[in-house]
This record gives C-alpha cells, structure tokens and sequence, in this order.
C-alpha cells in the first residue's frame, strides 16, 4: 500500500560467537556476529533460540547490552536451573553460532532525542539494558544528565564495574549493596527503599524520564517508591525479569 | 510460578502480529486499568503465554502455540 511503511518480517538467523568476556562468577558477555542485522535502539532485546538434538526447543528474551551502531552484544546471567542460560554463560565458544532474532521491543527504550534527565535503577543483571543506554548518551553526545543506582548483592556481582565507574561528565553512578560490603565501603547498604530513591533520584519537578530493570519485586518496590515521590505513571518504564527467566 | 513483564513477549508479539506491540496500550476489560503491554504480566514458560492484568490479574490474552501455530485468544481486552 502506498505510503505505508514497509515491515521487516522478523526471522530467525544464524549468529556467530564474535567474542565471549567474564563479566562476574556467574554472568559472561557475548558479542554476536549477525547476518544483516537491521540495527537496534537501545534498550531492546534480541531471543535466542535453542534446539536440542531431538528437537527440543527453548527460546529467551536477552537485551541488547550494546548501543546502536555497536556490534551486538548481549549479556547473560547463569540461573539456577535454567535451560539457555548455563549453556550461554559456560558452554558457548568464540566461532559457535547461535539461532536469533530480532531486534524486537520499543517500549523500554530511550532516544538520544530525549531530552529529560534519566534516572536509571537497576537490580542485578537488570544493568543490561541500561548499559546500552549509557552508552547511547555517550556515543551520540547527548548531555542529558544521568543518575544510575545499581543494586547488587555484593561488590564482585557488579557488573561492567570498571566502564561504570569510569564515567563523569554528567553521570553519576550510584552503588546500593545488598548482602554484604567490602571493609571501608563508601556507598550504600541494603535495599533500595524510599529514603534511598528521595536521596539519590531526581525530584519529580526536574520531570526526569525514569527507567527501571530488574527483578519482578525490585522492580515494583522501586516503581512504587518512585510513584510515592510524585514521579507519573508515564514518566517510568520497567522492565521484570523472574528469577527462572531470561536477560 | 515466576512472571516476567509484556517486554519478554516483544518477540512472539512481533511474530504474531507483524509489528512492534509491546508499546501498545490496552485496557483490562475486568477492572479498566490502561497500560502498555510491555507493563502486563506474564507467564511464559509454556507453549505460548498468558498476559494478565497487572492490576487486577484479570486475563488480558492467551497465545497458544501448537505444532508452530499461534492461536491467539485476546479475551479479556477492551
């Protein structure tokens, strides 16, 4: 039809393993060579597909740990009884190729056009997708001014620790720990609760864009704390994943 | 059971319906709460999925998926 757009069919590709990176114990990072990859936005995600010899197939959402324009990456946390991720973080090998497609979702996702300060919280791996979107910011030369507040449970499962702390200019990165803190442990403790977000995030009248990504129950706690202190509806994009899931 | 959000489902969405719709905003035909998909409830550990209201947990859509399929069932939107 004439002035409709035309729609990429989403299919399944082959990728091949660019590169694997030991992010953490239990969490690695894979650069992914794809065939004719479309392009991303940052903060989408890409499945992944795995089929087992009898046929057998398992298939998981993963987001985008890279910015637009950058090979894709995506990085993985192993779970406890998980089907794709052990075999993501344990078994893969540079030159092994993997079933994808993508990229998929535009809902969790922010544009360099954007122009409201971002607050950033993330639970664990929900770093992710807020990874890619600090990179956005840096690659596009965007000076919307960031705070991140990451929740991890102890200093060695941050991830991406080095290039996190390696950002100034606008961007501040806020560390939360919540089992346990190093001696001389300079950042906060515990949960991330009300007193914590009225500390760290923007005030609503600053109408920051705030995005959220973590587990199912972070993710609410912090919503709702962020709602508590007159952020709108509209103004907060989550994203949950469960504990069996993927990302 | 562990659920995870309308964003998990952007890719069998897209399969289904053609299209990015995890933006979409949808109202709960039980309790008229309004959210994008993306904000919904899901289970997804199966053959397919299930969206629920995140407020009410009233069942917005069931996609059932046999032999490569999709049956899609969106009973419970307005």
């Amino acid at each position: 039809m004439e002035g409709t757009a035309v729609q990429r069919r989403l299919t399944w590709k082959v990728a091949t393993v660019a590169a694997v990176t030991r992010e953490t114990p239990s969490v690695r990072t894979i650069e992914l060579a794809v065939p004719d990859w479309p392009g991303h936005r940052a903060g989408q995600h890409l499945d992944v597909r795995l089929t087992a010899e009898d046929g057998y197939t398992a298939e998981r959402s993963y987001s985008i740990a890279s910015a637009p324009g950058e090979p894709v990456v995506i990085t993985v946390e192993r779970l406890k009884d998980g089907e794709v991720s052990p075999y993501l973080t344990e078994e893969l090998r540079v030159g092994d190729q993997l079933e994808l497609r993508g990229p998929v979702g535009g809902y969790f996702v922010w544009e360099a056009t954007d122009t409201e300060p971002l607050l950033l919280v993330a639970g664990g791996s929900g770093i992710v997708p807020l990874r890619a979107i600090l990179r956005q910011r840096q690659r596009s030369g965007s000076n919307v001014p960031v705070r991140l507040l990451y929740s991890s449970r102890t200093l060695p499962d941050v991830i991406y620790r080095d290039e996190l702390d390696a950002y100034d200019d606008g961007i501040s990165v806020s560390y939360t720990l919540t089992r346990a803190q190093p001696p001389g442990w300079t950042g906060y403790a515990g949960r991330v609760n009300s007193a914590l977000l009225a500390e760290v995030a923007w005030p609503a009248d600053k109408e920051p864009l705030a995005y959220i990504c973590g587990p199912t129950s972070f993710v609410e706690a912090v919503a709702e704390g962020l709602v508590g202190l007159g952020y709108q509806p509209g103004q907060v994009k989550t994203e949950r994943f469960g504990a069996s899931g993927g990302r | 059971m562990e659920t995870l959000d309308g964003n998990a489902l952007a890719g069998l969405l897209a399969e289904v319906f053609g299209g990015e719709m995890t933006s979409t905003v949808v109202t709960c035909q039980t309790c008229g709460f309004t959210a994008a998909i993306a904000e919904t409830v899901v289970y997804s550990r199966l053959p397919g999925a299930i969206v629920r209201c995140r407020n009410c947990t009233g069942l917005l859509m069931v996609i059932t998926q046999i032999r490569g399929v999709n049956c899609v069932d969106m009973l419970g939107m307005a």
